[in-house]
């Protein structure tokens, strides 16, 4: 009567009584693991991939179409123009939500219980960010086969093409380590929201991604150029386009470095001391 | 009383503060490895914020504390290696099905992606989960998810295993199968240190059981020592006639010289006496006048009154403990 009949007491036995420990897995697996999560996620939740796909379109359309005729002269013109900064754009919106899914699933009994495992702790981190690489990626992919379709032409083909999308999610990489501080720090998804919104809008339109640079007053063209998304499009462009590299890549790369080494260590920090 | 060096759980003087709060206010445990250790106490007595520090999720404000001899602060990588949890909400992901909750753990854990599904079947197999396998969680109900729950947390048999609040919210037919799979853990050598705001769950579960209120521990013992505590036993008396409960209860007050109070039963009282000659003597001053007895019964006080003793509380759950057992 006491125990059910269900769970009798012969069949448990046997599986609870699993004392060997495997090798501790290195944090390499660890955060592949996590990332598998992830991927589950997307499979049961697809709805989440909505915003990676209305977004781009959206965005293309909207830009290519309104602004084109006044700014280019011609909407193909301008979408030649324009798609490397507009996927640029749209994946680094898409960012945003690497800190609000992390402060979102911090809230959860099941991170308690990751953090009780005896694991190599950041990997949970890791792996999330490796699972957001995949929905930049997505939305690239989209961006471009769209691009393609309304007459983006490049001359840098194929390879220059895939070359600035990788430039870019490795951006987004560096950068999803600000926000996944900020989300650490911040107590509410509404916050974290507004604030990434305020850093984010004056760094995505104070740039070169929908007029070239020249055509801006000089002060405004300082501010532009020490923009670092001002370089990741300019990189963007000569990448796509099979022109010269100029200094921008080198500004991209250091900035990703800078993003990583300050905001890397700082989510660290702030996860492990998390509740 | 067992040395230092081989107690389960030891801790000094543990201190939680949450700004001006004090949730845990100076905790001393000693817990021998083998058995259940239940934690007894209202909401907000600081059961989970104990159950959090000795699980080295959070670090304490003051004090000490070792899981098998290792401190959750300086060894808590040590120390994950042997405990595991299961917190009060639910500890598994909503969104991914029983099977794939079992196999990140077992991932997480070391097993190989084959290993980590064979463990995550034979789990779900021994918890009567297999038919919901492949469905997610978000779709089971409150005792199946509680005991995915439990498995998820013994992918590898953990040493110590801390379950907060493992029944709140379950129907009697899934507490039962809870109480069942901490039986079954226990004897096959694990240590449970479980919170419960159940009175009841306590004394079936556990060996030794701490009463903690206000973020301290007011009393320890096992259910026999803490029934002893408050000192006396108690009478429950039935009338036949509820309509002389009144003058019942006036007689037993004058002769006893004790406080007399009403049951719920419209027809029975119950007094506090601390022993049996006095028991009868009463039973005799209700004879006297003429007033018939059904039934009565003098025992040792439940945990409710224990509590009631104690704190001046009537703990939560009182009200129901005496179910079916
Ligand atoms: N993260 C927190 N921040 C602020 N106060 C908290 C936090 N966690 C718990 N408390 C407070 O600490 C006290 C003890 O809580 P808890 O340990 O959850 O009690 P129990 O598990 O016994 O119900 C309560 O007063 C609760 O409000
Ligand atoms: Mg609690």
């Amino acid at each position: 009567m006491m125990d059910s009949p269900r769970t009798p007491d012969l069949t448990l036995s046997p599986a609870l009584s699993r004392h060997t420990r495997p090798r501790r897995p290195s944090a390499l697996s660890c955060s592949l693991t996590f990332f598998w999560r992830v991927m589950l996620k997307i499979k049961h939740i697809p709805e989440q991939m909505f915003d990676v796909v209305a977004y781009p379109v959206m965005f293309l359309v909207l830009f290519t179409y309104i602004f084109g005729g006044a700014i280019a002269g011609s909407t193909t013109e301008y979408l030649q123009f324009i798609l490397p900064g507009i996927l640029a754009i749209n994946v680094i919106f898409i960012t945003i939500y690497t800190g609000l899914g992390i402060l979102n699933d911090i809230k959860k009994g099941v991170f308690d219980r990751f953090r009780s495992l005896p694991i190599w702790q950041p990997s949970f981190l890791v792996g999330a960010l490796l699972g957001d690489t995949v929905r930049y990626a997505v939305a690239s992919i989209l961006v471009i086969l769209l691009g393609l379709a309304m007459g983006f032409r490049p001359d840098g083909g194929t390879l220059g093409v895939v070359w600035a999308t990788l430039l870019l999610l490795a951006f987004s990489f560096c950068l999803s380590w600000a926000w996944i501080s900020l989300g650490l720090v911040m107590r509410t998804p509404e916050s974290l929201m507004a604030m990434s919104m305020v850093i984010l809008f004056p760094l995505s339109f104070l740039t070169n991604v929908l007029v070239p640079v020249e055509t801006m007053p000089g002060w405004l063209q300082a501010l532009v150029n020490v923009n670092p998304i001002t370089h990741l499009v300019a990189a963007m462009r000569e990448l796509m386009f099979a022109e010269p590299l100029s200094a921008s890549i080198g500004w991209v790369a250091l900035s990703c470095a800078l993003l990583l080494l300050v905001f890397g260590p700082l989510s660290v920090r702030l996860y492990r001391r998390k509740r | 009383m067992a040395t230092s060096s081989s107690l389960a759980i030891e801790a000094h003087g543990l201190v939680k503060l949450f700004g001006s709060v004090r949730a845990v206010d100076g905790i001393d445990l000693a817990v021998p490895p083998g058995g259940v250790y239940g934690f007894l106490g209202p909401n907000g007595a600081g059961k989970t914020t104990t159950i959090r520090m000795l699980a080295t999720l959070l670090p304490p404000d003051a004090g000490t504390a070792k899981v098998f001899g290792q401190c959750v602060v300086r060894e808590a990588k040590a120390v994950r290696s042997r405990v595991s949890l299961t917190g009060q909400f639910a500890s598994v992901d909503e969104d991914l099905t029983g099977i794939e909750n079992l196999v990140l753990l077992a991932r997480l854990l070391g097993h190989s992606w084959s290993q980590a599904r064979a463990r995550g079947m034979e789990l779900l197999e021994a918890f009567g989960l297999s038919e919901a396998a492949a469905r997610q969680v978000k779709t089971y109900s409150g005792g199946m998810r509680r005991r995915l729950d439990i498995a998820a947390s013994i992918v590898v048999t953990p040493d110590l295993i801390f379950l907060d609040e493992p029944t709140s919210g379950l129907d009697p037919h899934s507490r039962n199968e809870v109480w069942g799979i901490v039986r079954a853990l226990v004897a096959q050598g694990t240590t449970v240190l479980l919170t419960t705001q159940h009175l009841e769950e306590a004394d079936h579960l556990a060996d030794r059981i701490g009463i903690i209120d206000r973020g301290k521990i007011i009393a320890e013992g096992t259910a026999g020592e803490l029934k002893t505590l408050s000192g006396s036993g108690s009478l429950h008396v039935r009338l036949r006639d509820p309509g002389c409960r009144v003058e019942a209860m006036a007689l037993l007050g004058r002769h006893l010289g004790v406080p007399v109070t009403p049951e719920s039963d419209p027809a029975g009282l119950s007094t506090r006496l601390d022993d049996t000659e006095r028991a009868s003597a009463a039973l005799d001053v209700l004879a006297a006048a003429g007033i018939q007895v059904v039934s009565f019964s003098f025992g040792l006080p439940s945990l409710d009154e224990v509590f009631l003793s104690l704190t001046g509380n009537q703990a939560e759950g009182g009200a129901n403990s005496g179910g079916a057992t």
